[in-house]
């Protein structure tokens, strides 16, 4: 269907129909290695969608998406994280009965047959990677609450942080930023900046003075296809882009 | 199977049984259509269905009662005023407990499944404790009785007649109410996005509570129906109430037209195996069909695919 | 194992409640009833069998299966064909038309052993059968649903279906099956004669003894990720998923979990009451067990056990004296359950007598020692669950919106 390429992410000619209506029309776009990519677009452009074909949630119609060179559309969802791909749900989504300590180390790669999580044993290894996580998404200190009694801004840590756990090469990140007080976001945006180093990132945002702030380059997505593509200073100024936005 | 009989003796087979499946279609589409409005547009599991269908089937039967006693001038028509009565009687009570329970429950399905089955208990020993244990039946009005002789080997009982008829009737006033009228639109709205209904003005807590009292409603009117073809007892209910669950999931929980095909498909497949083997062999091989179609197919024959 | 491991999988609270269930089933019960009473209790406890894999099931897992009958029914029924055939020598069975074959069998005018009973006079196979026939089953309802994402409201219908299924098929096959009255006139184990008091204080032992092997793999279960995971997935399934959990796959176990433990349960209901029957598997038995392990608190394995025990107890004594009135008790009892009290005695007990039971410890032992086992990092506390929501899971199928 596509060739081999350099590219984390590769994707080609991407198709989603529900009962006929396209969410997703034809896409193509690439993530080079260490990219951070944000994805904007109006609501309803399909932006959530297009996470939830990467990491296999919604099935494609038509198209192909490879992460470093292996086709993901036919793969199961748990095989897709294993192959490294890693994705932040829109509104947190955590274990509220368990406590921080325990979200976390259900994220550990390790013992995820029912087998391996029988014996799963919690040493050293899980225990300080756990302690390493949890201080850098600020809840060091919070490691036994449970977690539905976090703030929505400590539970949109805690989900940035499980992703941590799994050490993702690609990592996708839903509205990261949506429903924080400004402290939080200035936090967050700190806490990203450290965390997207050495891997590719797909972010969702709004927040066009964050997106400036970290991104590499912009897709603007409107009615399931690309509308414009490149720098942040390259489609805030495309007159297509303002049109969308602005409305006639 | 078929080798023993002729091809006519077959097809008046298929015939005789598939007017006793139409019977058994329009009593399941009864039952089926109160609950698809419960299950379907509010994710409510009542168990207790088939004991409203019965408090209907006891209304009818204590109406029947009253005219033969009171007013056997006008005992043929007792039986319109008994179905209304029959649905005046399982809304209110469904309104009530909508009210005392089930309003308490809504984001907790498997737990509203386990309080109506409290219900559908008390109920019963309520049913029991009234009524006695002995299962009654109603007198018909002359009218209802008899049959028609289409051909020489096919009959087509009166009684069995007006249920189809009944059945077809509040399919279609249950089809309008809910795709034609405001009231309708109202519910599906609350279906769909219950926040954004309440945001708009729409009373979602009245919406709830008069689509659940509609559904035990329908319910006894499908359990009057009911004393035309069979006799009642306190435990009536309790034998359909996992075919109509099965009817409802089949069809697709959400779509009145899956529920009528799918009552169709159960209730011939099951009438015209009948004749084949026993009652009970062909009642365990429709439903495991059914539960061996659902695994392959959990969403049901007919089904909206919506974006999550 | 060592100390450590033991008593991370039975923390000191944990350990407490297990020796005091074991203190009231070996020692205070046997003592304090008589054989008949004691039975009674034996039989009660076959169904907290199944209470305990509810908890797995239903309280961890957020899987609702009405269709536990159906489990507890099969464990009933391979104990039973053996007893039966060892019932039906031909010597004792010489005045049938055919004799060697079992009673029931004779009176539908079958003239042959069918096939699948021959396996059943190996108590070898027997045993293995009441241990695989769930699993196997347990694993194809559990494969064809759950890889499907078929959950919540939906798996319990049709597990419901499946009890009726059985319930029917037993009924009308009843030259192969006994029909409604089930097996009866069970008699001997290897010779061995079952309905000795004897005997019966035996298998009420043996019943202990097994009930509390399946406590321990429960906690077992419950303490390892395993555990976690459940809870987990009950809460937010698509997270459990997407951080590269096969989700299916431990549904699946542990329905099989708990239809093993269900079987167990059956079994000894067989060698203890003396009979098996078509009552025992339906709907109605089959939803009345999940509301033994209500009752107990759906998150407490111990709970469940008096859960089993408290309602049938209540079963019996009101049958007895008030058989009007229990349809009104157990039906409030489920809507009691639901509305006013969701987690059951357990949750009753955490929030009530606790906090005295530990201050009343505490004055006996003197004050806690510091406990050496702790790990270097403080364990995460188990999370009291309070919160009901979270009990349920969401509409099970994909495509609902």
């Amino acid at each position: 269907m596509s060739s081999n390429t350099d590219f984390v992410l590769a994707v080609e000619g991407l198709t989603v129909s529900f009962d006929g209506f396209k969410a997703v029309n034809d896409l193509t776009f690439y993530v080079d290695e260490n990219e951070i990519r944000v994805i904007i677009g109006p609501n309803g452009a399909g932006k959530t969608t297009v996470l939830d074909l990467i990491c296999g949630r919604t099935k494609a119609t038509d198209g192909s998406i490879k992460f470093r060179n292996r086709e993901l559309t036919r793969m199961k969802e748990h095989d897709i994280v294993k192959a490294g791909v890693g994705r932040k749900f829109q509104t947190p989504s955590i274990y509220g009965d368990l406590s921080v300590f325990e979200n976390l180390e259900i994220s550990f790669p390790r013992g995820r047959s029912v087998f391996g999580a029988l014996v799963f044993k919690r040493d050293e290894e899980v225990i300080s990677k756990v302690h390493e996580v949890a201080n850098m998404i600020f809840l060091g200190d919070q490691l036994d609450k449970q977690a539905e009694l976090l703030s929505h801004g400590q539970k949109q840590w805690l989900e940035i942080g499980m992703l941590l756990m799994q050490d993702p090469d690609l990592l996708m990140l839903d509205e990261p930023v949506a429903g924080m007080s400004v402290g939080e976001r200035q936090q967050t945006a700190e806490l990203l900046r450290s965390i997207i180093k050495d891997r590719s990132v797909i972010v969702i945002e709004h927040d066009m003075q964050f997106v400036a702030q970290i991104a590499d380059k912009v897709t603007v997505l409107h009615q399931g296809k690309i509308l414009a593509e490149g720098s942040v200073d390259k489609v805030k100024n495309d007159p297509k882009v303002i049109e969308v936005y602005l409305g006639h | 199977m078929f080798a023993e009989y002729s091809s006519s003796e077959l097809l008046s087979i298929f015939a005789m049984q598939g007017v006793a499946g139409l019977i058994l279609f329009s009593v399941f589409v009864l039952m089926a259509l109160g609950l698809a409005i419960i299950f379907g547009q509010m994710g409510v599991i009542n168990m207790a269905h088939g004991e409203f269908m019965i408090l209907g089937a006891y209304v009818t039967y204590l109406t029947s009662h009253v005219f033969s006693t009171y007013l056997p001038d006008f005992f043929s028509i007792y039986f319109i005023l008994a179905m209304i009565l029959a649905f005046i009687a399982a809304a209110a009570l469904g309104a009530l407990v909508e009210w005392a329970m089930i309003r308490h429950l809504y984001h907790r399905p498997l737990d509203t499944l386990l309080a109506t089955w409290g219900l559908s208990l008390i109920l019963q020993q309520t049913y029991r404790t009234v009524f006695g244990p002995r299962e009654v039946g109603v007198t018909l009005p002359d009218w209802l009785m008899g049959s028609y002789q289409l051909t020489e080997s096919i009959e087509l009982p009166i009684n069995g007649l007006f249920v189809m008829c009944l059945a077809l009737g509040i399919s279609l006033a249950v089809a309008l109410l809910m795709y034609r009228s405001r009231w309708g639109t109202q519910v599906r709205a609350v279906v769909q996005n219950r926040p954004m209904a309440g945001a708009v003005g729409i009373n979602t807590g009245k919406v709830d509570r008069v689509t659940f009292a509609l559904g035990c409603g329908i319910a006894g009117v499908a359990g009057s129906a009911f004393t035309m073809i069979g006799s009642t007892g306190p435990t009536s209910g309790q034998l359909y109430i996992v075919d109509t669950f099965l009817v409802v999931v089949f069809g697709g929980a959400s779509s009145l037209l899956g529920t009528i095909a799918s009552a169709f498909s159960i209730s011939q497949a099951q009438s015209t195996m009948e004749f084949f083997m026993s009652g009970s062999m062909s009642k365990v091989l429709t439903l495991l069909f059914v539960v061996l179609i659902l695994m392959l197919r959990p969403q049901g024959l007919f089904t909206l695919k919506v974006r999550r | 194992m060592s100390y450590q491991g033991f008593r991370s999988l039975l923390p000191k609270k944990d350990l407490y409640s297990f020796l005091v269930l074991a203190l009231i089933l070996v020692v205070v019960l046997p003592l304090s009833l008589d054989i008949f009473r004691l039975n009674l209790v034996g039989k009660y406890l076959t169904y907290a069998f199944v209470a305990v894999g509810l908890v797995l099931c239903w309280g961890y897992g957020g899987i609702l299966s009405l269709g536990q009958g159906v489990f507890f029914g099969l464990g009933g029924y391979a104990m039973a064909m053996f007893l039966k055939l060892e019932a039906s020598d031909p010597e004792s069975t010489k005045i049938q038309s055919t004799p060697g074959i079992p009673d029931f069998m004779d009176w539908n005018q079958i003239t042959e052993l069918p096939f699948f009973w021959e396996p059943f006079y190996s108590f070898g196979f027997t045993l293995l059968a009441i241990i695989l026939l769930p699993t196997i089953l347990g694993y194809i309802i559990g494969v064809a649903m759950f890889k499907r994402r078929v959950g919540g409201v939906y798996f319990a219908i049709i597990t419901q279906a499946l009890a009726a299924i059985l319930t029917i098929l037993i009924i009308g096959q009843q030259g192969y099956t006994g029909g409604v009255n089930g097996m009866t006139d069970l008699r001997t184990l290897h010779g061995w004669d079952i309905r000795t008091d004897n005997a019966k204080y035996v298998f009420y032992f043996v019943c202990v003894f097994l009930l509390f092997v399946c406590l321990f793999i429960a906690q077992f279960i419950r303490k390892s990720k395993l555990g976690r995971l459940l809870v987990a997935m009950r809460d937010k399934e698509d997270r459990v998923r997407f951080s590269g959990y096969d989700v299916s796959n431990f549904k699946i176990f542990v329905f099989c979990v708990g239809a093993i433990f269900a079987a167990i349960g059956g079994a000894m209901f067989t060698l203890q009451v003396g009979f098996m029957s078509p009552t025992l598997v339906g709907i109605v038995p089959s939803i009345e067990m999940v509301i033994f392990c209500a009752v107990g608190g759906r998150l407490s394995i111990i709970g469940a056990v008096y859960g089993a025990l408290l309602v049938n107890f209540a079963k019996t004594s009101f049958s007895e004296s008030f058989p009007e009135l229990w349809l009104f008790a157990m039906g409030g009892l489920f809507i009691a359950v639901v509305m006013a009290f969701p987690n059951g005695l357990a949750g009753l007990y955490n929030t009530y007598a606790a906090p005295k039971v530990d201050a009343f410890f505490a004055k006996l032992f003197g004050k806690t020692p510091v406990s050496h086992s702790s790990p270097p990092t403080p364990l995460p506390s188990k999370p009291t669950n309070t919160k009901t929501e979270s009990v349920t899971l969401p509409q099970g199928v994909v495509h609902e919106q």
